[in-house]
């Protein structure tokens, strides 16, 4: 669960979001909305840890850092850097550090990753050598491995085709079925009403929980 | 011809500058790698530069011990190396020419500090004096690179996250900016260690050329290292040949078999060279 209480965001000194609260529950699903620069990106990174608050709480509930996963919009993953696909997965595993080699079970996970995320083998593949839409899978699998209790997307599906859209998405009930939490920054309402259980809508600063958006309760 | 190849070997100094010199071509050359695929080629023009105060003040103060030019010249290195960071925080990634500024005010304080000095040359500290090459200087370079290689293989896996995606490595262990920091510690290490063979300005050249040349046979990190490391020794070898026969400074001379091989790799290797622009299905 995560609570927030008169959550206030700043760029610059700049308020971005103000007075946001309320509470994601342990296992939902939920799609945050809103314009362009309405600080669902700067949102996101709050939760996560990475942007300060510059007034009221977020509550984590005792997630750790390790437990939360932020699937980054315009990642700064260097395409140009000589890696195959899955070392890069297996780079993600958790407990991965300059101690703890990367085992038989990090790769075995990360092979399994990437053929879930529809990269078969793609395992010894450059990253510089893929697409787009590739590439998205590509985070999608390195998401996977990292086995976290909160699941951060934003604009997941930017870039992404039909097909690759529905294959993640796939996963992300997956995500859901095993009681992960998942909150997924969208702009294709029509997605949003159909899959999505739960909305946060920010609009004018401000925040709105499940507001109308002809949403059945799944 | 084959006096030409091995006389050179037959003396003293040139067997201990060989030694040295290998050693070093075998720790320097993958940071070389990583600093080129972090974008910081930059640093190693700040640092070849920033390092010389250090070394004119340790000069000054201990005279001609290489420990104290090689100790003076690590803090200057660091301090240099940390004050390029900061500047580079602080101008969100433009500091190209801030960095410019750093390393040439660097290299005037260095060359002024020196130039009043009698009994330094300012030319062997820039560019290398193999007969210098005393067994301190020795232990220096094979004393870096016995705790270098071991060091980049426990953060090696830290260090490629961090450089593959800073943003990611922020995001989940935190601590992207000690293994930097450690990284950093290491190239200064490196380039100092460097210096009584090959000289301040040249002993770069063996860290970065070879991996700027590797990126032209490899698409892997590892082959990357592995081709860098093979091309240092080769111009090690080839460099401190050519000085002996030539006469010139043992830094040049390596710098420059460096080079060539880099044009080489540049024009002839497998991967993004002009060779294979020119015939993409060859
Ligand atoms: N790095 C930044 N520095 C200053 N302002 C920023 C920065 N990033 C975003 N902003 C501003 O904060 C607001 C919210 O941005 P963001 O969270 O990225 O919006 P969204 O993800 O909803 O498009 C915008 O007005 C944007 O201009
Ligand atoms: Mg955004």
């Amino acid at each position: 669960m995560i609570t927030f209480d008169d959550v206030e965001l700043r760029h610059d000194g700049r308020i971005v979001l103000s007075g946001v609260s309320g509470t994601i529950a342990s296992g939902s699903l939920t799609a945050l909305t809103g314009p362009n620069g309405s600080g669902k990106t700067t949102l996101l990174r709050a939760i996560a840890g990475l942007h300060p608050l510059s007034g009221g709480r977020i509550v984590r509930h005792g997630l750790e850092p390790a437990d939360i996963a932020l699937l980054a919009q315009g990642s700064q993953l260097d395409r140009s850097f000589p890696i195959a696909c899955r070392d890069v997965v297996a780079l993600a595993a958790p407990r991965v550090g300059p101690f703890r080699q990367i085992g038989r079970d990090q790769l075995a996970a990360a092979t399994a990753a990437l053929s879930r995320t529809g990269l078969d083998g793609m395992d010894r593949r450059p990253v510089q050598a893929l697409s787009a839409g590739q590439f998205q899978r590509l985070l999608f699998a390195r998401t996977i491995v990292r086995d976290a209790r909160l699941i951060l997307l934003d604009e997941p599906f930017t870039a992404v085709d039909a097909a690759s859209t529905q294959l993640l998405l796939s996963v992300v009930h997956e995500w859901h079925a095993q009681g992960r939490t998942v909150i997924a920054v969208l702009h294709d309402m029509d997605m949003v009403r159909r899959h999505f259980p739960h909305t946060l809508l920010l609009a004018g600063q401000t925040a709105q929980w499940d507001a109308d958006t002809g949403i059945q309760a799944a | 011809m084959l006096d030409f190849l091995l006389e050179p070997f037959t003396l003293g100094f040139m067997r201990r500058a060989l030694a040295g010199c290998l050693a070093l071509s075998v720790a320097a050359p993958p940071l070389g790698v990583f600093l080129v695929l972090r974008r910081m080629s930059l640093m190693s023009d700040v640092l070849q530069h920033g390092v010389l105060p250090g070394i004119a003040v340790g000069a000054i103060f201990a005279g001609l011990s290489v420990w104290a030019m090689g100790l003076g010249g690590v803090v200057a290195g660091l301090t240099v190396a940390l004050l390029a960071g900061w500047l580079a925080r602080r101008t969100g990634g433009r500091e190209d020419s801030q960095l410019a500024g750093l390393y040439l005010l660097a290299l005037a304080a260095g060359v002024a500090l020196i130039a009043g000095r009698r009994g330094i040359d300012l030319t062997h500290i820039l560019f290398g004096n193999v007969l210098a090459v005393d067994d301190p200087a020795l232990f220096g370079m094979a004393g870096v690179a016995t705790v270098t290689l071991p060091v980049l293989a426990l953060i090696w896996r830290p260090l490629v996250l961090e450089s593959l995606d800073p943003g990611f490595m922020a995001a989940t262990a935190g601590r992207g900016g000690l293994w930097h920091l450690i990284f950093l510690v290491l190239v200064v290490l490196c380039v100092v260690s460097g210096f009584v063979a090959l000289g301040t300005l040249m002993s770069v050249g063996l860290m970065m050329l070879p991996a700027v040349a590797a990126q032209h046979w490899s698409n892997s990190l590892a082959g990357q290292v592995r081709t860098a490391v093979l091309l240092a020794c080769l111009s090690s070898v080839a460099g401190l040949i050519l000085s002996y026969n030539l006469d010139i400074p043992a830094g040049p001379a390596i710098v420059l078999t460096a080079g060539a091989l880099w044009a080489f790799s540049l024009i002839a290797g497998s991967r993004a060279s002009l060779w294979r622009q020119a015939m993409p299905d060859a």
